[in-house]
């Protein structure tokens, strides 16, 4: 606890010194690029080795996102201060809103994407201004300690790591910003302990991600993306391309046979006769949760798969048909290479099924009916959605990726939301006489000539500027005649005040 | 906003919510349910969990989100405003002394900014947004589509009850949700204006207003909402966060704190010293931007006093108990509260106070320590207290070494002072050389930090804070070859091709950073 509360005071006494610039900024970012090329061989043995993730998956899941977000941070940081419209009243003053650093930002990582579930945040937080503390999950030991090892070595000291503390003793901490990402019951949890310090949130959570497969789309193609779910294995969760992403499908009984057969032979497509043997197969990450999958195949018809070794923790890419909604494989998120398929008679079943459950952070669709898609994403929500692929949202930069209901709150993806929007307006001290307007003693011509000022907004084109000068000219001096004189009779004589 | 409790009241008595509220709704629904008198045990049900189910079918049937629709309620908004108009004025003039003109600016005025600003731009920002793609993604439709949370709870507070409950709720209806309102039970008079007349101009479908106390607020709490409003203080925002974890729910806290205002030894006194008392006694001081404390020189302290007794002379006359401009406290228990504040320093300024109105008078107090009762919450009341720092510095010192506030004003004629203060000090809104005066700017976003609060509305921002930013992406079925490349078995060869087609390249490096 005492090394906890060292921690924190040490990075917000550091943050507090140097108030981030953006060069300083910037140098930090260029210090990671340069980590993540120069220690790729490192990061890829750390996945390979809790993971067994394999050496192209690895980078594309974890180290080429890390650097596209990298270029993405370093091109947008100049463009910060947005200049925000002004109304009649303040035109001769600056309003505008500066983005500034909320202080010191608590990331936790998960397990599954260990490497890049920590750096991405990383990467807004510093390129927002603030000083981090870095919690990567403690499942995968070899990239937490990788992390916890190359961080100081390549950003200084206001960036720091913290591996070891229990969460408990962490989010007892007070923080200006935490972002965890992990499960909705563990997301409570976090969002209680930082309601004691009214600490905002952005939780990067889970759920039941349904992919709606219709009668009218070509099945081999929606079979092969939504194959990659099972394909890459467990660390599945609707994140990475390569990975896939649908937690389970839904479609019509006439093709659900059809479905498993397209899916049978992608999986001999991506993995060969034995996937087991498959360098590109990954494994279970560890017992606890080998165990907790193969418990949800417990009593289901496994139309495909369902072998494991628990030695290895492997198990084979599983496809269950003909799921019941109450069974247990439909209560929790299975996060492993089970796929289930649930039947249902047409769209408006299966938008009505999706919308009694909670909010997923993916919705897809396969259909070659444009309208029908348009109608599963304006009757549903989740926090994003793909029409005819899977996952590939997460992948276009500019779409913010987070939660929404038991998914999460809040987003991040290159966007950079760790900061502070801060309102600024700088009014002339001068120019009195515009003031008195507000001034007591109040009146009914007061009170129009405000309504006059504020109701009325100008745009900043040319033709409106010269407008604007004018009337503000004009306003000046009808304020100053009529209020002028106005008001020096009401101010020299107090006792005329009603 | 508030200090102490914002839920003082006992609790109100079961069964005499006004006709037409959305709580005499849930009693229906429930058959009484949870009400206390049905059933005998009000912990078994919750009173409001019908009226919530009810608004979240509505939700989902889709009702709320065509934009003739939200416009159509918008304009009644719009109505209600024209329409009860002297009703509001008369219900806030009972609840707090609030004069007719600053009820009119504040309460009347600025909504129908917001509402004005919301319908010219709803479509707008209604539209799905585009977003850049990347080579992998460059023949897709990619964009981020608005969509409405679901069931919102906007909680209000006592001291601007139409405003800070309409704002929110312009945003609400704007973004598509259905919106449970919960108006402050302290501004008993506007509470009940809002139960029985708002109703009247919304769809009772889709909108309803709860009246609760304490007790009955917990009791509405316990259920899911997507998202919660809640303005009033830091200590009850964080029960409300706690109870928005029990269920994910995301929340916008607007809530308080001691706004510094500094002022710098180059000034124009005079202006300076009415903006400054402006600011502290519009709504007798109980606005949660208000300057709450001065930081300035004791040479300016000295040209201040003269300054500001002329500016509170000139506002409201020599007896401002006389004056029809000057607010009064709202309720006994925050007179107490305010009047035992008087005892820190000394009263140069004011300090008559007559129980039976709860008038406190414009008061000034000198000769203050950090340590002092006044410095240790947020006023909330007609009182400015003065305190002496050397210079900017520390000044600057002085404001960072507490929590963060709602805003910080700083007073100087020198440019590089005011934008030194705001460079070197964090707070949730900056305004230098006024007060109050950001707030009106529907283009400025209006929030807290820290402990004076998180999220941020006002305008565009209101829509945005009640709007759920979903990331679409819409393929075609077809360029499945395309695709190969990124599915197993996997191959540096594809792996070299997958990067150069989705990696976000370096413009030119700027020198200057």
């Amino acid at each position: 606890m005492e090394r906890m509360q060292q921690i924190v005071r040490q990075a917000r006494a550091a943050f507090n010194s140097s108030r981030c610039r953006s060069l300083v900024r910037m140098q930090q970012l260029k210090a990671l690029e340069r980590m993540v090329q120069e220690k790729e061989k490192e990061i890829l043995a750390a996945l390979k080795a809790d993971l067994h993730k394999s050496g192209p998956t690895a980078y594309s899941h974890e180290i080429l996102g890390v650097l596209k977000e990298l270029a993405l941070a370093m091109d947008k940081l100049p463009s910060w201060t947005l200049p925000v419209q002004r109304d009649l009243l303040m035109m001769r003053n600056e309003a505008y809103v500066c983005p500034e650093p909320l202080g010191v930002v608590l990331i936790i990582g998960a397990w599954n994407y260990p490497f890049i579930l920590v750096m991405q945040p990383l990467i807004g937080a510093i390129a927002a201004g603030n000083a981090v503390v870095v919690k990567p999950s403690e499942i995968c030991e070899n990239t937490a300690r990788l992390v916890s090892d190359l961080l100081p070595q390549y950003l200084d000291r206001l960036y720091l790591v913290v591996s070891t503390e229990a969460a408990e003793m962490i989010i007892s901490q007070r923080f200006d910003h935490i972002l965890y990402t992990g499960n909705s019951t563990v997301g409570k949890i976090m969002m209680a302990a930082a309601a004691k310090h009214l600490t905002p949130v952005t939780l990067e959570l889970g759920g039941k991600s349904p992919c709606y497969i219709d009668k009218d789309c070509d099945l081999a193609v929606a079979c092969r993306s939504g194959s990659c779910k099972p394909l890459a294995g467990a660390q599945w969760w609707g994140r990475d391309p390569a990975v896939g992403a649908g937690d389970y499908i839904i479609c019509n009984p006439s093709i659900q046979s059809k479905r498993v057969e397209n899916i049978k032979a992608t999986l001999q497509e991506f993995y060969g006769e034995d996937v087991k043997s498959s360098p590109d197969y990954e494994r279970i990450v560890n017992k606890r949760h080998f165990k907790r999958i193969l418990g949800l195949l417990d009593g289901q018809k496994i139309a495909h798969g369902g072998e494991a070794d628990e030695a290895s923790c492997f198990i084979a890419p599983t496809i269950l048909t003909d799921v019941s909604p109450e069974s247990k494989v439909m209560e929790e998120e299975i996060f492993g290479p089970v796929l289930p398929i649930l039947t249902v008679k047409n769209v408006d079943e299966a938008i009505e099924f999706i919308n009694r459950r909670e909010k997923p952070l993916a919705l897809y669709v396969f259909s070659n009916n444009k309208k029908l898609i348009r109608r599963v994403i304006s009757e549903t929500s989740s926090d994003g959605m793909t029409a005819n692929d899977i996952f590939k949202h997460s992948v276009v930069p500019d779409l913010p990726f987070g939660g929404v209901g038991n998914s999460g709150i809040g987003a991040y993806h290159g966007k950079v939301d760790f900061s502070h929007r801060h309102a600024c307006l700088i009014r002339d001290l001068k120019m009195e006489v515009m003031h008195k307007l507000w001034y007591p003693p109040g009146s009914q011509k007061k009170v129009d000539w405000a309504k006059f000022f504020l109701l009325k907004r100008f745009n900043k084109g040319r033709a409106g500027l010269l407008i604007l000068a004018l009337l503000g000219i004009v306003a000046a001096v009808v304020a100053k005649v009529s209020f002028g004189s106005l008001l020096s009779a009401w101010v020299c004589v107090p006792s005329s005040v009603p | 906003m508030e200090t102490g409790s914002v839920f003082p009241q006992p609790l109100e008595p079961l069964g005499q919510q006004p006709p037409g509220s959305g709580a005499g709704k849930a009693a229906e629904d429930d058959g009484g349910g949870g009400k206390g008198s049905v059933d005998g045990d009000a912990t078994s049900a919750n009173p409001y969990a019908g009226l919530v189910s009810s608004l979240r079918a509505a939700w989902l049937s889709g009702k709320t989100r065509p934009v003739e629709y939200r416009v159509a309620q918008l304009e009644a908004l719009g109505r209600f405003l024209d329409e009860k108009k002297e009703d509001i004025l008369e219900a806030t003039a009972s609840d707090m002394g609030k004069p007719p003109f600053e009820a009119e600016f504040s309460e009347i005025l600025l909504c129908k900014n917001e509402l004005h600003e919301t319908l010219n731009n709803l479509s707008d920002w209604m539209k799905d947004e585009r977003v850049d793609r990347n080579l992998v993604t460059q023949l897709d439709s990619a964009f981020i589509r608005k969509d409405p949370y679901g069931v919102v709870l906007i909680i209000a507070p006592w001291n601007y009850p139409i405003h800070l409950l309409l704002v929110p709720l312009i945003g609400a209806i704007a973004a598509g949700n259905c919106v449970v309102s919960k108006p402050s039970e302290v501004a008993k008079n506007t509470e009940r204006l809002v139960a029985e007349m708002l109703t009247c101009y919304l769809d009772n479908d889709c909108f309803a207003v709860v009246t609760a106390g304490v007790q009955e607020t917990t009791r509405l709490l316990e259920n899911k909402f997507d998202y919660i409003f809640y303005t009033g203080s830091p200590s009850v925002g964080k029960i409300v966060m706690a109870a928005a974890a029990k269920h994910l729910t995301p929340v916008t806290l607007e809530l308080g704190g001691k706004n510094p205002c500094y002022v710098s030894d180059t000034c124009d006194v005079q202006n300076v010293a009415r903006r400054v008392a402006w600011g502290r006694f519009f709504n007798a001081g109980q606005t949660c931007i208000a300057p709450d404390y001065v930081l300035c020189s004791v040479e300016m302290q000295e040209k201040l006093l003269p300054a500001l007794r002329k500016a509170i002379t000139d506002f409201y006359g020599p007896n401002p108990q006389e004056s029809p401009d000057f607010g009064r406290i709202v309720g006994d228990k925050h007179f107490q509260r305010v009047q035992t504040l008087l005892h820190s320093g000394r009263v140069v300024i004011g300090g008559q106070t007559d129980e039976e109105e709860r008038y406190i008078a414009p008061t000034v107090l000198v000769d203050l320590q950090p340590s002092d009762p006044i410095m240790q919450e947020e006023i909330f009341g007609p009182i400015l207290p003065i305190v002496i720092v050397a210079n900017m510095d520390e000044a600057i010192d002085f404001i960072n070494s507490r929590e963060r506030p709602l805003v910080v004003y700083a007073f100087s004629s020198d440019d590089k002072v005011v934008n030194q203060v705001l460079e070197r000090t964090s707070s949730g809104g900056f305004c230098g050389n006024d007060t109050l005066m950001h707030v009106t700017l529907t283009s400025l976003p209006f929030g807290g930090i820290g402990n004076s609060g998180l999220g941020m509305y006002h305008g565009r921002f209101t829509f945005d804070t009640f709007t759920h930013h979903r990331g679409c992406l819409r393929r075609s079925m077809g360029r499945e070859a395309l695709n190969a490349l990124r599915y197993p078995p996997y191959s540096q060869q594809k792996l070299g091709i997958v990067r150069a087609a989705s990696e976000v390249k370096r413009k030119g490096t700027c020198t200057l950073l």
